[in-house]
Order: C-alpha cells, then structure tokens, then sequence
C-alpha cells in the first residue's frame, strides 16, 4: 500500500472538492433563498468560464480586470434569468421551475456552442505555477490556489449568513414568501439577490475549473457531481455544500486515481445511491416536516 | 359541454369517444391513416415512423411527468436500453420482432425500477437528477462493454413478419403505426381506472393521496416502470427504424427533447403527447428547410445543431411561462370557440 | 362513564388511543393522549388552536408515527400499519383544508376514495375492456346511487373542482371520504368557514351518515353548537394533553376546559356567559 501515493491523491481530492463546494454554494445560495433547484448550475459554471475566456483571451484584458469583468457579467446574466423566467414562475409548482432550469441549461450550452463552437479551450494561466509541497506530496499549483480561493469565498458567505440580517431575510423568503412580504422583507429583491450572487460564484468556480481543466461546451457536466454534492449535504446547508464538496472530491480523487478515469463519475454516483438510501435528505439538510 | 350527448348507461359515459362527432373523426383518421403510405413520398413516410416512434415516447414520459408529477431525463437512456436489447436480440437470436420489442420494453423497465427504488423515496426532484446519472451509466455500459458492441455500436437486421423482410419506411410504417395506436390507447384506458387517479392524485398532493388508501412508493415505481417500459418499445421500434444503435444515439439532448414535447403539447393530456412529440419532431425539420433557404446556407450548417439545442431549451422555458397547459390547451381553445359559435354573443 | 345512544358501553370500543406521544424535534405536539371511541357514536375532539387536533388525526391516520403509545383499530394495533392499508380496513378521513385533487373532476375524486377497495391493477387498467371497465361502472352506479345522491351534489359532478364554492368542495370533501367505504369517518373541521344553512346541511349529513351508513364519527371541531349538539362524547385537548372527556354536558361544565378556552378568570362568572350563549343547562 503506497500511503505515500494515498496522500498525495487524497491531498489533491480535497483541495479539488474545495471548488466542488464552491459551486455547491452557488446552488445552495438559490435554494435557500427561492427553494428552487437550479439543474443548470454545471452551465452557469461554464457561462462565467467562458465570460473571462472572452474577456481575457479574445479581448485581452488584463487578468485582475478580466475575472471581476467575468464575474459581474454573470451576475447579470443571474439577474436576468430570474427576472425573465424564474419570477414569473412564482406560485406555480416546484418542477416547473425545475423544468425551467432543464430548459435554462440546454439554452446555455447550445449558445456557448454557437458562439464559441464546441471546441476545448485553454484559459490563460493566472495562478502561481510554483508546484506546492506536502511534505513528499505534490499538489498541482492550480489546484492548490484554487482551493484556497474557494475556501475564502466559502467561509465570507458563511459570515455573511451567519452575522449579516440579509441572511435570516434569505431564509425567511424561502420558507414562506407571504409571510417574509409582510415582515417588510422585499421578496423580489432578495429573489434577484440570490440568483445575482449565485450566479457570481458560479462563474468563480468555473474561472478556476477552467483555468485547471480547459473549458468546453461539456464542462456542464461538472454539475452532475455538483448536485451530488449538495444531495450529499443538503440542499439548502452551506456547511454541507463544504462538508459535501470535500467528500466527493475526494471519492473522485480516488476513484481515478484506482480505477481509471471514466470510473470517476460511476463512483458518485455510487454515493449518490447509497446517500438516498439512507440519508436522503443529506448530512446537514433541514427535513421539512409536512402538514397534512 | 356537448349539446346532444345522452349517456344511457354508465359504461358509455366513461367511453372514451363517445359522441357522434368524434366518432366520425375518429373514422376519417383512421382511413387518412390506412391512405397516407400509398400517396406519401418516402420523406414523408420516414417523418411519419419518426412521429410515431417519439408519440409512443412521449407518451411514456406525459404518464410519469405529466400525469404523475415526476420529473424525469432519463427518457433517452431508457429508450437506448430498449433498442440495444432489441438489436443485440435480433442480431444474435434472431428472435420474432414483436418478442424483441416486448422485452425491450421489459428490459428498460427493469432499468426504470433500478433507478426509481432508491430515488422515488424522496421527493420528485432526486428523481429527476438520477435519471440524469442513469443516462451517463448507460452510456457508459452501452461504450464499454464489447457486447454491446462497443463504441461502435451494433448494426441491427431488419424485422420480418411472414417471411417479408420489413427494410423500407413504408413496411416498418404498418407495424409502428399499430404499435404507437395500441400504447395511446392503453395510456388514455389508464385514465379511466384508478391506477390513472392515483397518478393524478400523486401529482397533485401526495401526502393526501398516502391516506386515502394509495401507497406512494409502490404507485410512483408503478408510474416510472411503464413509462421506461414505453420508452423500451419506442426505442425497440427506433433500432428496426434506423437499423444502427450506437451509444451516441440516445443523448441527454434527446431527453430534454422530450421533456419539451410534452411541456409543448400539454402535459397531462394524451391529446398533448401527440401534438408535442408531432410539433417537435417537424421543428429540426422545419430548422434544416430554414438554414437551406439562408444565404450562406454551407456555412451556416455548423450552427445548425446548437441553434437546435437553445431551440430546444427556449421552447421549454417559453411554454412553460406564456402557455404552461400547452397545445393541448390552446386546441381547446379553439375547439370551445367553436361549440358556442352560433352563439358566441 | 357516557352513554352512547347507538352502543353498549361494554362493547369494544372501535378506535382506542393510548398514551400517544408525538413530539418533532422539541416540540410535543402530543402528550399521553388516550380515549376510546364507542362504535356508532360520534365523537368530537375539540381544544383551542394549536392543541394538537390536526395531529391527533394524523397520527390515527398514519401520516406520523407516536413516539410512545398505541392506536387500535377494530382490535388490531395499527401503531406501525402504514396509511394506506388503514384505509383499506375502513379509516375514512377528510382535510382540514381541503385536500380535493385539482387536476380531477368531481367524480373522479370522490372515485378516488374507493381506491383501497379496488382490484384493477395495471394491466387490466391498459386493456381496460373486462375486470376495469366492470369495476369502474360498479363503481360509478354505487357512488351515484349512495353517495351523490345522498350529499345533493349531482348538479356537479363533471366539474373541475378548482371551479367549486368552497362550501361544494367541503362537500366534495365529505362524499370522497364517504366512498372509502369507511367504518369510521375522521371529518377535520367539516363545518370550519361554513354559514349557517351550510353548517345544518352538514350536520344533517353526519347524523345521517350514522344512521344510514352504521358509520362511526370522529370530528374535529370548533363549531360549539354543532359539537354539543350532535356528539355522543367530547374529547377536550389543549397542548398537546386531554384536559376532559366525557359527554358534551359534563365537559363543557368543566372549568379545566373553560379556562383554556377562554384563559383564566372567574370560573362562575365566565360558566354563565357561555351558558347563555350556548342556550344550555
């Protein structure tokens, strides 16, 4: 048994899951605020991609004016995907929002595709390349930074929800929006507000995975784990979007590494099974108790 | 409500055409049916097959998504699983047809309860996401595996009844129509029994449905399993059609292509299955006729497949937010104008 | 000990609850609530809001299950029995807020009551010509010869529900659980948001339901008049506890119970308001 080897796959699982959970709480954010799930956050993740890939590749601005560029830019796009189909869709049935989002993601993959053709793309390099060192483990630079920059932005929201009032105003909209209406909460700001930084933290963690992996018109795939994750740790959890990141990127860590490539998507969903059977409403999810 | 229409017992009353006007209709259709393969050119006997084979589909997932409430994209997967059954079937057993399509159906059915045991314990949405990683493990199976032929895939023998080697549109045209018309009419017959109301009752408040007397689990596999199982024969009717299945004949793509065709057509109605899955199969049609009349028209060809895509994606969000009760809706709209038409005022 | 009209004190009562406990998380919702229900009588729970009724019923029902304590039913101890197959052995039930099914006709929805009952199973539902089709035309003559009739809503019976008064689809309401073939009909507030007129139709039906029908009554209710004057025996909740039980006389004599309706005050003094808008001794 090399533990040695172990380390160093397990090492780069975890900081891989770190941008797992990054976009875990880009879907997490939406929930908790609209308790809409959001099957398109694996293409919103590739819209932010490709938003810096034109700002900064095609464009060639700066890489510090390129990724807030990117990032504001899909914040727009979040805003005008919940003004334009998501809020007229309030007081209808859940699964039609969630059809909507099914919808949602095949518009966005079909006009990455048109815009920029199906093509794999390399990101222009802007992390440190030093290689990190564990000890005798090697970490791949980008992975590193990237992890470190998702678990920042993890533990701002975090505060955020925990000391900022706007936090209890999320969780209020979503449990009953009449009610949080006439608490004085603006419920269609918090709506927009919701899906604006989602959005944002979508496209962060796509800038990353993008910079790591290359981006594609595919890279929506990266959602199916995703959504795993947040199955994992509840839908509407922000410490389970972490908990759940790390643990799947570190199953897929090892299931590549052990069994091959292609048997890295198998294994989640492996966990994903296994999950519902015996937990499924996550590590940390809120089971809502319903009334007859 | 008709004017005319007196019910004498009340097993007429719960026909499923039961006017005289329907009747009649229902009389031409059946004849225009019986005439289309002798006036129709060969385009318009493929587009015809492939209408049918995506009706039978469609219908499959108006029963799970439309009439119980259970979101699903696992459509194409399951068809996939149909037609590889039916092409490894008729390949290497040389079985009867209708056996092969029969246990196609079966085949993707046994796959439909994998997937929904573990994920229709929980709410609706687990649903939806399973059959997303059901469509990546069968692709999986169907590229990896050299029984199934790999990622080359498998070239499938033509059916053949009575000695008659079915290799034409216009041959495959009596045996999918048949087919297609025997599966919409078990689909409306479920309406009419409390297998159908409890569907309904699932759909709409499934906690109250529990103590009534329905048990949930057991309803929505029963829910899920026919509708793979629909799935299973069309897509058992798509390998003798296209005579190839390979892994890449059943993409997530073709999934969400259903899910609009019955958010197009209405869900919740068999009248909308067959409008959503007619109007969906002319759409790409109706796109490549359009790109061909554009100036420019070869290059323009590379846009045509994702222009088809966010087609795909808009019409799903469109009905959805304009016109949520679809076609079907929009049928009866104008079939209640006409009614009262002498007096509208 | 009460005096049931229709039943023997000594019979074995139909529904039995002992010592129920329900609490989610923190909160007891129920609390070592026990009382027996007599077969052929009509019993109401009644207690403030918030005292746990709706998950009294739930629990009977099946929709939660007692962390302590038993529930019988025709003997048998149906604690872990799940819903639907207490519906199959007679447990009728309706909605405090009505739970009518919008996307079904009226028809449909009372149809839907019989379900438990029902043997068609998917294939003979597909084909639907023999066993369906025989079930469901027996179906539809029982339905409209007993119940239809019998609850005055035939006027009605292809319309979308969503399209209804609310006073029809409390009706509705009434006629699906009827088609359960119930032995016993657990009605949630069945009168709740009614006028007057209304409210006695409804209170006609209920005494008809027991003498027609043989079917035992077991409501939920707020309507005083209605609970005094038609129940055999009340059943007074507050807080998750029974605070009195007995005949509808002696509980609302009961300064346990007036203090929780109407908070704490002079006993006497709050005893001779309420008799004299109840009209009673």
């Amino acid at each position: 048994m090399d533990w040695a080897y172990l380390f160093e796959i397990s090492l780069t699982g975890i900081a891989g899951g770190g941008l797992y959970a990054l976009a875990a709480l880009a879907f997490v954010m939406v929930y908790k605020a609209t308790r809409v799930v959001n099957i398109a956050i694996g293409e919103m993740l590739m819209a932010g991609a490709y938003l810096f890939f034109t700002f900064a590749s095609m464009l060639a601005l700066p890489i510090w004016l390129a990724i807030p560029a990117a990032v504001l830019g899909a914040g727009v796009l979040g805003a005008v995907i919940e003004r334009t189909m998501i809020r007229p869709l309030l007081g209808e049935p859940p699964i039609s929002v969630f059809m909507v989002t099914v919808g949602l993601a095949s518009v966005l993959v079909g006009l990455v595709e048109m815009i920029w053709t199906a093509d794999q793309r390399r990101l222009p390099d802007f992390m440190p390349t030093q290689a990190i060192m564990v000890g005798d483990a090697f970490l791949a630079p980008k992975i590193f930074w990237g992890a470190v920059i998702a678990v920042v932005f993890i533990a701002a929201v975090l505060l955020v929800f925990r000391f900022w009032r706007g936090g209890v105003a999320l969780r209020a909209t979503a449990s009953d929006q009449a009610a949080a209406y006439s608490m004085g909460i603006n419920v269609p700001r918090v709506f927009s507000l919701a899906w604006v930084v989602s959005a944002m933290l979508a496209a962060l963690s796509g800038i990353i995975v993008g910079s790591i992996g290359g981006i594609s018109s595919t890279m929506g795939v990266f959602g199916l784990s995703v959504l795993v994750v947040v199955i994992v740790g509840g839908l509407d959890s922000v410490l389970g979007a972490l908990v759940g990141g790390l643990f799947i990127g570190l199953v897929e860590a090892l299931a590549g590494a052990y069994l091959g490539g292609e048997y890295k998507l198998l294994a989640t969903f492996i966990v994903l099974v296994v999950i519902l059977m015996i937990r499924p409403y996550g590590l940390f999810g809120t089971h809502e108790i319903e009334r007859l | 409500m008709r004017i005319g229409t007196l019910k004498e017992s009340y097993i007429a009353d719960a026909a499923l055409f039961d006017s005289r006007t329907q009747k009649t209709w229902l009389g031409i259709a059946a004849v225009l049916l019986v005439l289309f393969p002798f006036v129709a050119s060969d385009y318009w006997l493929y587009l015809a097959c492939l209408v049918c084979i995506n009706v039978a589909s469609a219908t499959g997932l108006n029963i799970l998504t439309g009439y119980t409430g259970l979101v699903s994209l696992g459509q194409a997967a399951f068809m996939g699983l149909g037609a590889y059954t039916v092409a490894i079937m008729q390949l290497r057993l040389g079985t009867p047809f209708l056996l092969n399509i029969l246990a196609g159906g079966c085949v993707a059915m046994l796959g439909g309860l994998i997937v929904g045991i573990p994920s229709l314990r929980v709410k609706g949405l687990y649903l939806a996401i399973a059959t997303i990683a059901a469509s990546f493990i069968t692709h999986f199976i169907f590229a990896n595996t050299s029984f199934t032929g790999g990622t080359g895939g498998l070239t499938v023998p033509p059916a053949s009844a009575f000695g008659v080697l079915l290799d034409t549109s216009f041959r495959l045209y009596w045996v999918i129509v048949p087919v297609t018309v025997l599966m919409l009419l078990g689909a409306a017959n479920l309406f009419r029994t409390r297998v159908g109301r409890a569907f309904i009752a699932i759909r709409d408040r499934d906690i109250s449905a529990e103590v009534l007397g329905i048990p949930l689990l057991r309803y929505k596999l029963l829910s899920f399993g026919l509708s793979s199982f629909y799935a299973g024969v069309a897509g058992g009717l798509w390998a003798y059609f296209f005579r190839v299945v390979t892994p890449e004949s059943f993409p997530l793509l073709m999934s969400i292509f259903f899910l609009a065709a019955i958010i197009v057509g209405g869900m919740g109605t068999i009248l909308g299955g067959i409008l959503g899955a007619v109007f969906m199969t002319m759409v790409p049609e109706l796109l490549k006729l359009v790109f061909d009349l554009l100036p420019n028209s070869t290059e323009l060809t590379v846009f045509l497949s994702p222009v088809r895509t966010i087609i795909f994606g808009l019409l799903i969000i469109g009905f959805l937010v304009f016109e949520p009760h679809g076609l079907a809706e929009m049928w009866r709209r104008i079939r209640r104008f006409f009614h009262l038409w002498p007096f509208r005022n | 000990m009460e005096n049931t009209p229709a039943g023997n004190p000594k019979t074995q009562p139909l529904l039995s609850v002992d010592g129920v406990t329900l609490a989610f998380g923190g909160v007891k919702a129920l609390s070592g609530v026990s009382f027996d229900v007599a077969p052929g009588s009509i019993t109401a729970v009644i207690g403030p809001n918030g005292a746990g009724k709706t998950s009294l019923f739930n629990t009977i029902s099946g929709f939660y299950r007692p962390n302590n304590g038993s529930v019988h039913f025709k003997g048998q101890d149906i604690t872990r029995l799940p819903a639907p197959k207490r519906a199959r052995m007679g447990l009728g039930r309706s909605f405090q807020n009505i739970a009518l099914f919008r996307g079904m006709t009226v028809l449909d929805n009372i149809k839907l009551g019989r379900h438990a009952h029902l043997k068609t199973n998917v294939l003979d539902a597909l084909f639907y010509i023999g066993r369906a089709r025989r079930e469901e035309a027996e179906l539809r003559a029982d339905i409209e010869e007993r119940i239809i009739d019998f609850l005055e809503i035939d006027h009605i019976r292809h319309a979308p529900v969503s399209a209804l008064s609310y006073g029809l689809q409390k009706r509705v309401e009434m006629a699906r659980a009827l088609a359960m073939q119930p032995e016993i009909l657990m009605l949630d507030e069945p009168v709740a948001g009614m006028n007057r007129e209304e409210t006695e139709d409804m209170a006609r039906f209920i005494l008809d339901v027991r003498a027609e029908w043989g079917v035992t009554v077991l409501m939920v209710e707020h309507d005083m008049g209605m609970v005094m004057d038609l129940s055999d025996h009340v059943v007074v909740l507050n807080f998750g506890q029974v605070i009195a039980q007995g005949d509808p006389a002696a509980v609302q004599a009961d300064p346990e119970v007036i203090r929780a309706y109407l908070g704490s005050g002079d006993v006497g003094d709050l005893r001779r308001k309420l008799h004299a808008a109840t009209g009673a001794v």
